[in-house]
């Protein structure tokens, strides 16, 4: 007789049910992983001339944000530092929900983006990273002659 | 110190269920023997759209995302749908009310509630 039943982790169940519900309610994630509920949430929007990303990380030092353009995929990345205590000290920790730790969210980009166009700007804990499309690529008015 | 969302959006007729839709911050709550420390993660909220409210034993944080959007902007994928942030808190009487200080940088808001003089630990001495 098998022991497999047994020895099966309760934990990897639960998550793997986590995960079925998660599809149910959301349509798949995305294929680079973290959709809705991670760390830093992330907007999207598109105008004719750019892409417009909206990166909800606060409290952050916008000197150590990472933002890469590679094969047309747009990455962030950095790391936020805990407000908690470490284990160990005197102070109770009440509530812990802010996210700590090294993070990182790639998006991708069309393919009509100008990799010389990015631009990137951290305020109130928002990053803005805005990415023209390449001029040709632009809609055009031809006048008829 | 309690969070009371959940009671607040339960019962309807409250104040919190008439009022526009806002997103619930995360926060993170530390109590020390001096007092209590609460950081918030309020991205977007300028200081001058931030208020602070405390009534009898309630505090309210409310804040209010500024994100400037060029003309145009059709939105492709969106996380964050409403840019409004809401959380109350039931203080607890040990805590000075009078003595709270407030510092929000780039989007983080820390507060800090101080213990009323009376509440905090003290060694007494043994004299004789």
């Amino acid at each position: 007789m098998s022991f497999s039943f047994l020895s099966r982790d309760v934990f990897s169940d639960l998550e793997r049910l986590h995960r079925e519900l998660q599809q149910a309610f959301e349509g798949g994630p995305s294929i680079r992983g973290a959709s809705r509920g991670g760390f830093p949430a992330v907007n999207v929007g598109s105008t004719p001339q750019s892409i417009e990303l909206y990166v909800y990380a606060p409290g952050l030092d916008p000197a150590a944000i990472e933002v890469n353009l590679e094969r047309g995929t747009l990455t962030i990345a950095g790391e936020r530092a805990a407000s908690v205590p470490a284990p160990g000290d005197k102070a109770v920790i009440h509530i812990n929900e802010r996210f700590a730790g090294r993070f990182r969210r790639a998006v991708g980009l069309p393919d009509d983006i100008d990799p010389e166009g990015v631009s990137a700007d951290y305020r109130d804990g928002v990053l803005h990273v805005s990415v023209k499309r390449r001029a040709e690529a632009l809609p055009r008015r031809i006048a008829v002659q | 110190m309690t969070d009371q969302t959940n009671v607040a959006t339960r019962a309807s007729g409250t104040p919190a269920a008439t009022q526009a839709p806002a997103l619930l911050p995360a926060v993170d709550v530390v109590e020390d023997a001096a007092g209590i420390t609460l950081y918030a993660d309020l991205p977007g909220v300028p200081r001058d759209r931030l208020d602070l409210q405390i009534d009898a034993d309630t505090l309210v944080i409310q804040g209010e995302a500024q994100v400037e959007l060029p003309e145009g902007l059709e939105a492709k994928h969106a996380e964050i749908t409403v840019p409004r942030f809401r959380r109350a808190f039931t203080l607890s009487r040990e805590l000075d009310t009078a003595k709270i200080t407030a510092q929000l940088h780039q989007g983080v808001l820390t507060l800090r509630i101080p213990k009323a003089e009376h509440a905090q630990p003290r060694k007494i001495e043994v004299r004789g």
